[in-house]
């Protein structure tokens, strides 16, 4: 909208963004500037726990069309540091809609910024790597800007896990009765079959819903529970979450994982693959600018089927780190190689890079959600009676 | 899962002529699917009657059959070639039926031939409505209430139960024939009738009334591992009602939450593996309920569609490229992103950008039918455009179209002139704007514009046309933008250009500041300068002054987040231009824009080979085109691409950017012919006969007097201003006289009156049509021979292309008549007068490149009528019938190669082989219209017959254009008063001894028994029962030849056309092509029909 204050983005190599501020256009936005490609849901991608301290940059230019509601969130708030489009709608319009995008970042303390050429920016990232970037609507000198754009520290090494897990274990109780849930594959079995650890790193509601539907009570706990603490609430399964930042920057919840692997089956999305790569001894790495969007090609090298999955990551794990094991590479990314999943040959353990939860993007690999119920009940049936009954 | 080896060699279907609903974006899949899989090393044997397509040129397929496509010459083809498949999913519709209908009658089993794409089953349980209604049920899906009827009865049964508004979908029609919504029990009557009668199998489903929810689609692609992929999704600007070929339509859907869009995604997906479709894309539609977002399928296209050439072009995912690797085995994950390079196409694209399609309509052509838009499609274009916001493509598109608009409103072309109306104009403007809200026109979207201008809220908007708010907000932000350019109107005015630049005054900064907003909002220069009543160069020089000019971003499939090796560019207002400008020799070819009639695939035709020839000359060549639908923007034909709007604004953008050598304008038809003096004044350099050349060939009277001076006999002519100039003038010339506006093209207006009065009513309405030039008077030739005559000349040397002999006498438009090469009814010195006056012409006008000429042939005198030193429609016909790219000749020597060093000779009088070119028309989808040919040109598009006679040349041709004759039977005869003379009576007395029954009314038939011609006295239809209309409808007619009394049809003519149509009896309308109707059915008596490819007609 015309009318809306002028507002400056700039980047740590010194581009400057003249555009309009819209949200909190009081605040200003500081972090590691992202962008991702997916057309749609752009509400889901702002409450999601892992862009935490980033400023997201949707590339389709129209953003806020259908508004906001009180079901496609993944967390309870708006996670997302700073918020960065071509054109914020002026008029929602969808019957889902409760309100405007403009006053939900309002609302949530987050500004954001339109009227700017998204695409350069987003060249820009492309061709430099992700960069440290300023909002404001309040400081408009260039100087300045910059000058605090590079004060702004560096994502690598940065623990941002603790800004968003749960501050005390929970039971996880369904929020979602929008009507538009999946049906789980095992919508016909009793409920609750598997007791199942979620550790939150920043865990999207909708992985939660995915597993509750696949027939999984679920008790989340926070980033730093031990693993006796995990091991003492007696799960079939862990669950190790999605989250934002460095996966080297937790080294405690490394070590955690180190002591659950083996006991109990083990399913990890996004940070949660890396920190298994990483509590495996192997290692991870940067990616220039990260793979973000809801199109990204992934090969299921079982089945050699592709599924185009939801994107979340900055960093990526070096599957070579991991040849000494027995650890088998099972997707892999189909635009650049890199490492999207794999599983231990011996122990009930498997992960994936990217989101089969979608929320937003597409459902092709929700079938992982059923693979961990699987393994569940495979290990069940290993174990001794006696065992079970203690369980 | 590599390439099947077991394939060697593919038949592919193309889909014939141009209709409405089947247009040339099956010419760009088909040209697709043919370069691929020869690539792969597959022998391609190509069935397609069109000979105005790239698809049909000879070195695309191995053996390309210009042919009918019927079973009948598929069976011929498949058993001389044998091939080891059939892609029928590239030809849309047409090539679907002739696949199913093939496998039906055991044609594919008989020669082991499998069908690839999709299979018979998959074809059937897409197409037909109930197995289509079964798999959905199968699936989970909704499909809208309702049921499929054979009779009334079932029909009133169905519509009691699912109430009113009623829904008439008849089965297996093209572009939704027959079709309508019925909004009570006589109408509903009346359509479900009308509907039965248009579907083959007599069938028509009746459903519940979805009209006015939001309506989406999704492109899909499969592959044999049951990889399935969304190449993008389609909103509907216009809410369900209205065709989707009707329908402004925008990419990516605006309006879905991401649940939603998924849950869509999801039904696509159980959808494509439901059905069944083994390989390549299909288009899949849905409707939402806007209040409650219940989801409904509403059909699915199991091949390649007009969706899909959009989705290509929108995305820059070339699906019937993809589409036909995966035909042979290839899956996704195997094949390169040809944009990307690096990643593969098992990915889905993004964009960063957004697409807004405009159908383009006719309907000023058709007098009689209302402009009203329904379930039946009536465009016979689109126009589409990008921009980095809804607002701006939604204008760039809108000046696409190239109908006088220059963006939504403010051109000087608005309804309303709000600032000089009262209080009670406005009022009485609101409620005649609300009227037209409610219904569906071509018009529409000026509809909501006047509107919103008048203060009718969005949410009415919605509440009266239910278009979505979102849509109406961004038409609302033009219009509050349109306000704020008036408000600054004073403070524009007191800055001229060098002063604002000198200055950087606060004034020249906000100005700069409001101009540049305007443009990213996609306002154009025209607009701009209409607000501030200035000339578009004023703004123009303004604007660059001030340092607003737009930036070429890419279409990358990616939305920037790998780097795209394809330059396919759009234009914006933003920061960061991304086309570079390469240092090689460059030219640029603007191309045609949305077909229409009258302008349509001839001319891209033109351009891809003039893009062809340039390349291989080494140029660099840049395409400016706005067509989806065309080869011509298929980013791979060109070095550069700019999908652009052809106005001089863009247009010269661009080439302030490129700097090109040159600039071609005579290949895409008038709308780039019509930028020749706008560029060349601004410094341009047009390659190709000068401005001055056009000129003379255009300025009547300037061309009198050349045509004087090369001794060339053209008919009497005057240019008139005034009614009573006219009058005199045809006293003067002698009627009957041609009357036209200058400067037009497809004969648009053009009428030949026989009176004076009608000469004053046609100068009432002819003002109106184009305001600033006079009306062109010229004594019509009657009973005159037609040629058309396309050559290329360089300035000295002169080469004639092809002599073409029309079947219609002179009157009927060129692109409506039919024609014979060679010439089938002409001495030798006759054609030598043709070559001559050709010669003569192209030197006179100094013709470099293309020139089409006219002539007529009355008494054995050769007359002049009209040359045109630009590309034509004939063009590609004349390529295909004498083998030499004449597109491709003419666009080399434009570039300055000597005419001497191709080795070119003249056509010959005679020839091993024949070519017929018959028109196609779009009388079916409207009936109300005169079946009969006249001066304004009404055909969509060609098929062509080829063969070593005449005869079974013209069988071909009436049998490819949907008009097969019949080999005995009834004839129906009426002949005009003029037409009851010795040489028609001949022609009946030869359908008579070819054992024909002729039945003909009272003065036919008196003429016939005179002449010693045996038949049977009927009734007129004012006459009482049983006339004409019953011997039609009740099957005893095989054959109607109606010549047309006078200029206007009488409306029992009429009627006559329209129920023949309705029964599918061939109908006849000229003397002339009854004749040579004639000489087929005699050729035919004499020999069979064979097929022959072009490859081996060429031979030597």
């Amino acid at each position: 909208m015309l009318s809306r204050p002028k507002a400056k983005l700039v980047l740590e190599n010194g581009a400057v963004f003249t555009g309009r501020a819209f949200g909190a256009t009081d605040r200003e936005a500081t972090g590691e500037v992202v962008f991702n490609t997916s057309i749609t849901g752009y509400q889901e991608i702002l409450t999601d726990p892992s862009y935490n301290g980033q400023i997201v940059t949707m590339t389709y230019p129209h953003q806020g069309n259908v508004g906001v509601n009180g079901y496609d969130v993944e967390s309870r708030a708006v996670q997302a540091a700073g918020f960065v489009t071509r054109e914020a709608a002026r008029l929602r319009s969808n019957w889902r809609s409760h309100g405007d995008l403009d006053q939900y970042l309002d609302q949530n303390g987050v500004i954001g910024i339109e009227g700017i050429d998204t695409r350069r920016l987003v060249r820009i990232l492309r061709e430099e790597g992700a960069m440290r970037g300023i909002i404001s609507a309040t400081d408009l000198d260039e100087a300045s800007l910059l000058e605090r754009a590079r004060a702004i520290p560096s994502m690598a090494g940065l623990d941002l896990t603790k800004n968003v897990t749960c501050d005390a274990p929970y039971v996880w109780a369904s929020l979602d009765e929008s009507g538009y849930r999946l049906p789980g594959a095992s919508a016909d079995l009793d409920d609750a079959r598997f007791h199942v650890v979620v550790v939150d790193y920043g865990v999207k509601h909708n992985i939660l819903e995915r597993l509750a539907a696949f027939g999984c009570r679920l008790t989340v706990v926070p980033s730093n529970a031990t693993a006796a603490d995990i091991m003492a609430l007696n799960p079939d399964g862990i669950f190790l979450s999605n989250g934002p930042g460095d996966p080297d920057a937790v080294k405690y919840t490394i070590e955690t994982i180190k002591e659950l692997i083996g006991k109990k089956p083990i399913f990890g999305i996004c940070l949660g693959h890396q920190l298994l790569a990483l509590a495996l001894g192997g290692k991870t790495f940067k990616l220039k600018f990260g793979h973000r969007g809801a199109n990204h090609p992934v090969q299921n090298l079982q089945t050699g089927l592709n599924e185009i999955t939801s994107q979340n990551h900055g960093f990526a794990v070096d599957l070579d780190s991991l040849q000494h094991l027995p650890i088998e590479l099972t997707h892999v990314n189909l635009n650049d190689r890199t490492s999207e999943g794999f599983r231990h040959k011996e122990l009930p353990l498997f992960c994936v890079q990217y989101h089969p939860e979608a929320g937003p993007g597409p459902h092709d690999a929700d079938y992982l959600f059923g693979d961990f119920v699987a393994m569940m009940q495979r290990e069940r049936e290993k174990m001794q009676p006696s065992e079970i009954m203690e369980a | 899962m590599p390439k099947r080896t077991d394939i060697r060699s593919v038949l592919i279907l193309g889909s014939g002529p141009i209709v409405i609903g089947q247009a040339c974006e099956f010419d760009y899949s088909g040209t697709q699917a043919c370069r691929v899989l020869r690539e792969e090393g597959l022998r391609v044997v190509l069935l397609n009657s069109n000979p105005a397509t790239i698809m049909t040129d000879p070195d695309i397929a191995d053996a390309t059959y210009v042919e009918p496509i019927t079973v009948e010459f598929l069976e011929k083809i498949i058993a001389k070639e044998r091939p080891d498949a059939l892609l029928p999913t590239m030809g849309g519709q047409t090539a679907l039926n002739v696949a199913v209908e093939a496998a039906e009658q055991g044609v594919l089993e008989r020669y082991g031939v499998e069908m690839i794409g999709a299979n018979l089953q998959a074809i059937k349980k897409a197409e037909d409505r109930e197995l289509f209604l079964e798999a959905m049920n199968n699936a989970g899906l909704e499909m809208a209430r309702g049921g499929f009827v054979e009779t009334l009865e079932q029909g009133v049964e169905v519509v009691q139960q699912i109430g009113f508004p009623a829904i008439i979908r008849p089965s297996f029609t093209l572009g939704g024939t027959g079709g309508g919504v019925a909004y009570n029990m006589e109408e509903y009557r009346q359509k479900l009738e009308f509907g039965l009668n248009a579907s083959p199998i007599h069938r028509v489903l009746v459903e519940e009334s979805i009209i006015g929810w939001k309506e989406y689609e999704l492109e899909v692609m499969r592959d044999k591992k049951d990889n399935v992929t969304i190449i993008c999704s389609i909103e509907n600007v216009d809410p369900m009602g209205v065709h989707t070929g009707d329908s402004i339509t925008c990419t990516p859907a605006q309006t879905l939450t991401d649940r939603e869009y998924h849950r869509m995604r999801d039904a696509a997906i159980r959808i494509m593996r439901e059905i069944g479709v083994e390989t390549g894309g299909s288009n899949v539609q849905f409707a939402q309920n806007p209040d409650d977002g219940r989801l409904i399928v509403i059909e699915m296209n199991p091949r390649v569609s007009r969706s899909s050439a959009l989705a290509s072009k929108a995305t820059g995912f070339p699906i019937a490229k993809i589409a036909a690797k995966l035909a042979i085995g290839y899956t996704l994950d195997e094949i390169p992103n040809d944009i990307t390079r690096l990643t593969p196409a098992s990915f889905e694209p993004t964009i960063d950008y957004v697409v807004v399609k405009i159908p383009r309509w006719d309907f000023p052509k058709f007098k009689g039918v209302e402009d009203q838009l329904g379930v039946q499609m009536k465009s016979v274009g689109e126009a589409m455009a990008f921009g980095r916001t809804f607002k701006e493509a939604l204008q760039k598109a809108i000046r696409s179209l190239e109908q006088d608009r220059y963006g939504l409103g403010a051109d000087g072309k608005d309804r309303y002139n709000i600032a000089t109306m009262t209080e009670a104009e406005l009022e009485s403007a609101r409620a005649d704007t609300k009227t037209r809200l409610a219904k569906r026109t071509s018009t529409s979207i000026f509809d909501i514009y006047d509107a919103l201008k008048l203060g009718v809220s969005i949410q009415e908007i919605f509440r009266i046309a239910a278009y979505d708010p979102w849509f109406v907000d961004q038409m609302a932000q033009i219009v509050e933008m349109e306000q704020q350019l008036r408000d600054a109107a004073e403070s524009a005015q007191a800055i001229v250009p060098h002063q604002a630049a000198a200055a950087g005054a606060p004034a020249a900064e906000d100005l700069r500041e409001l101009i540049w907003q305007a443009k990213q909002f996609g306002f154009s220069d025209r607009q701009i300068a209409w607000l501030w009543n200035r000339t578009e160069l004023d703004i123009r020089a303004l604007r660059k002054s001030l340092g607003i000019t737009p930036v070429f971003k890419t279409v990358d499939t990616c939305a920037a987040e790998f780097q795209a090796f394809t330059p396919y560019h759009y234009s914006t207002y933003e920061e960061e231009n991304e086309s570079v400008r390469s240092d090689r020799r460059t030219v640029i070819i603007l191309g045609g824009g949305p077909n229409r009639i009258g302008q349509g695939i001839e001319f891209d035709y033109c351009c891809v080979h003039a893009v062809m020839a340039l390349r291989e000359q080494g140029y660099e060549v840049i395409m400016v085109n706005c067509n989806p639908e065309t080869v011509s923007t298929d980013y791979d034909v060109t070095d550069k691409l700019y999908f652009e709007p052809l106005t001089f604004e863009d247009v010269m953008n661009i080439i302030e950017h490129e700097q090109p050598e040159g600039v071609i304008v005579s290949f895409g038809g008038q709308t780039p012919l019509k930028l020749a003096k706008p560029l060349e004044a601004a410094g341009v350099r047009i390659l190709g006969t000068s401005s001055e050349g056009i000129d003379l060939a255009e300025d009547r009277q300037r061309f009198g007097e050349l045509i004087t001076q090369l001794n060339i006999p053209v008919p009497a002519w005057g240019t008139a201003t005034s009614q009573e100039e006219a009058v005199a003038i045809a006293e003067r010339v002698g009627y009957p006289v041609l009357v036209r506006p200058s400067y037009v093209l497809g004969g648009r207006a053009m009428e030949i009156c026989y009176r004076p009065e009608r000469i004053r009513e046609y100068m009432q309405t002819a003002a109106q049509v184009s305001p600033d030039h006079p009306v062109l008077i010229d004594h019509f030739l009657e009973k005159a021979f037609e040629f058309d005559v396309d050559a290329v000349a360089d300035g000295s040397d002169v080469v004639i292309g092809g002599i073409m002999q029309h079947i219609e006498e002179a009157g009927v438009h060129s692109g409506d008549s039919s024609c014979v090469l060679p010439p089938y009814n002409i001495e030798r010195a006759q054609f030598e007068t043709l070559v001559s006056y050709t010669r003569k012409l192209a030197r006179g006008l100094n013709v470099i490149g293309p020139v089409n000429i006219q002539f007529a042939m009355q008494r054995g005198i050769i007359y002049v009528l009209e040359v045109n030193p630009r590309a034509s429609r004939t063009i590609p016909f004349v390529s295909k019938a004498t083998g030499i790219s004449f597109a491709k000749i003419a666009a080399r020597v434009m570039a300055g190669e000597p005419l001497s060093s191709f080795n070119l000779r003249d056509m010959p009088m005679a020839m091993d082989h024949v070519s017929v070119k018959e028109s196609v028309f779009p009388f079916s989808k409207f009936p109300r219209s005169s079946m009969f040919l006249g001066p304004e040109m009404r055909s969509t598009g060609e098929v062509m017959g080829i063969d070593s006679m005449t005869g079974l040349a013209v069988v071909k041709a009436r049998i490819a254009s949907g008009n097969r004759l019949p080999s005995s039977g009834t004839i129906f005869a009426t002949l005009s008063d003029n037409d009851k003379r010795p040489r028609v009576a001949e022609t009946l007395r030869g359908f008579a001894e070819l054992g024909f029954t002729i039945l003909a009314t009272d003065g036919t038939s008196r003429f016939l028994t005179e002449e010693g011609i045996p038949n049977t006295k009927i009734l007129k239809i004012v006459e009482g029962q049983p006339n004409a209309l019953d011997y039609i409808r009740n099957g005893q007619v095989r054959l109607v030849i109606n010549t047309p009394s006078g200029e206007i049809a009488r409306d029992d003519e009429k009627t006559m056309g329209a129920v023949s149509m309705e029964y599918k009896v061939p109908f006849i309308t000229t003397a002339s092509a009854a004749a040579a109707a004639l000489s087929g059915l005699r050729s035919l008596n004499e020999s069979e029909l064979q097929v022959q490819s072009l490859q081996e007609w060429y031979r030597p």
